[in-house]
């Protein structure tokens, strides 16, 4: 197949970006999105032009580094993965697909496709974390959990920190992405100890970075490549009412 | 964090402003529309709801000026997480494709509640205005269905129904959403909220809705 890319060039932070139209023939429908990016960039380099920059690393869909808006939509047009799980399948021949970065005040253009994530790090930072000395595995069951919480903190920790619920927001929210990291810890013994200051802490960082707030549109849900659910909004925002008293 | 401090400087404190001074108004859309199906009976019954109303006159000055703080907060903080909201998002995607993950309505709160901003203050500046220096006892029925602000004149009626389409709009997502913002929604109950949002922004507009056609297009009440 043949696609025509519509694709976003941005030389740095600071230089004005431009979108850069490449025809992509000999495309096979089994590639992945990125081996046709690949090929397309390879064609780049013999031409003695720079190739596309954008961001990647497992390319399986677990480390959450990748993420380009395709067509309007994070990620892509499917839901529940993420942009090194889409498929030239997806597209149809002759198609022209419009590849823009994640867009949001809270991260920045670092060139061309690839966005600075270092606010969400910064949030991790103020409390997604326990501070005691976890040790060696302790024996399953010892602490005793009941499953369906188990699960909710499971889905929760699924979260992969990819931004794409920023990027699909409105508003450049980033609650779904705190309210998974929130969530996971509320619902274990383990998080109970901080689960006030947690709380407080991250909520405080994520509107010192510039995210906006959330209008509960519900489009984080449905972009989201591991589909956290906005249950987890509400259970941020109850635990943020809680810990505020 | 002090709670001075969540409620008005934090973004879902200030969320929580919006969802309660939301669901304040929403229980105030309920008893004006009580109010208002006492149209129905006829303008004895009309014109002795209003004249009680006017004999606790306090009572009702103190329940408006309440009234009007909520409204106030729920506009300025509305204006304000709005503009926030745009400036969070600098640049706009060259295409966007939101309409495939979340409502229109969701999408336009602001412009939706603008248009019942302005919708507000030409009610409250033609019936509220009139009613207020109205002392002829038997004369309230009258001014709703006559042709200067009330329903025979066909632009009110139509302005009404508009603006009556646009508050069912602004509660569809309104409503449901204030119980998120609560955090109130669990797995559980989602589909209880659900049901109960669905009836209020569908029922609350019908009912204004229902006055409007019967008085000011269907022709009832002479
Ligand atoms: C009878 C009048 C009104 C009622 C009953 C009402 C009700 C509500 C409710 C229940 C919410 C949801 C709160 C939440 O999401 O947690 C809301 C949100 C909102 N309202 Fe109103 N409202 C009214 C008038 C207005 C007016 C006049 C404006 C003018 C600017 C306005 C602007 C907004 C905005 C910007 C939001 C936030 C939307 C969002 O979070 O997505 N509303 N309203
Ligand atoms: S919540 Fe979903 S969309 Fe947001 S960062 Fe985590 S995995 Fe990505
Ligand atoms: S590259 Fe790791 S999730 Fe896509």
């Amino acid at each position: 197949m043949r696609v025509t890319l519509k694709i976003w060039r941005q030389k740095e932070a600071d230089s004005p970006g431009f979108f850069e139209r490449h025809p992509v023939e000999k495309v096979s429908e089994d590639m992945s999105f990125f081996e046709m990016l690949d090929m397309l960039n390879d064609q780049l380099v013999l031409a003695g032009k720079t190739p596309i920059a954008f961001d990647h690393d497992c390319r399986e869909g677990i480390c959450g580094t990748c993420g380009l808006f395709i067509n309007g939509r994070a990620h892509g047009p499917l839901t529940g993965i993420t942009t090194c799980q889409l498929h030239m399948r997806s597209f149809k021949d002759g198609e022209t697909i419009v590849v823009e970065p994640w867009r949001a005040k809270a991260f920045p253009v670092i060139k061309d496709l690839i966005v600075d994530r270092i606010s969400f790090d910064r949030i991790m930072e103020a409390g997604g974390y326990v501070s005691i000395n976890t040790g060696g595995t302790p024996d399953a069951n010892e602490i005793p959990i009941p499953k369906a919480n188990a699960d909710e903190a499971m889905d929760a920790a699924a979260c992969i920190g990819c931004g794409a619920c920023v990027a699909t927001c409105k508003n450049s929210s980033a609650m779904l992405f705190v309210s998974a990291k929130v969530s996971q810890l509320a619902l274990l013994p383990q998080g109970q100890p901080e689960r006030e200051i947690r709380v407080s802490n991250m909520v405080t960082q994520m509107d010192k970075e510039g995210f906006g707030s959330c209008t509960n549109t519900g489009a984080c849900e449905v972009e989201c490549p591991k589909e956290i659910s906005i249950i987890h909004i509400a259970r941020l925002n109850r635990e943020f009412i809680k810990s505020s008293f | 964090m002090s709670l001075l401090k969540s409620v008005f400087i934090s973004s879902i404190g200030k969320k929580i402003l919006m969802a309660t001074t939301g669901l304040l108004l929403c229980l105030f859309l309920v008893i004006h529309l009580i109010g208002n199906l006492i149209l129905f009976s006829g303008p004895d019954a009309f014109n002795l709801y209003v004249e009680t109303l006017s004999r606790v006159k306090p009572i009702v000055r103190a329940i408006e000026i309440i009234l009007s703080l909520i409204f106030l907060i729920h506009i300025f903080f509305g204006s304000k997480l709005t503009l926030e909201n745009r400036s969070a998002t600098p640049q706009k995607y060259n295409i966007n494709s939101a309409g495939e993950n979340s409502s229109f309505f969701s999408r336009n709160m602001f412009i939706g509640g603008s248009i019942l901003f302005i919708f507000l203050i030409t009610h409250l500046s033609t019936f509220w205005y009139i009613f207020q220096n109205q002392h002829d006892e038997g004369n309230f029925y009258n001014i709703v269905m006559g042709n200067a602000v009330g329903f025979g004149n066909p632009i009110i009626t139509t302005l009404y129904c508009i603006a009556m389409i646009l508050l069912g709009f602004h509660l569809r997502h309104g409503f449901q959403s204030a119980f998120q913002t609560f955090g109130l929604r669990y797995n559980k109950y989602s589909g209880l909220i659900e049901t109960v949002a669905m009836l209020f922004w569908l029922i609350i507009p019908l009912g204004f809705l229902s006055i409007a056609v019967w008085f000011g297009i269907v022709g009832g009440g002479y």
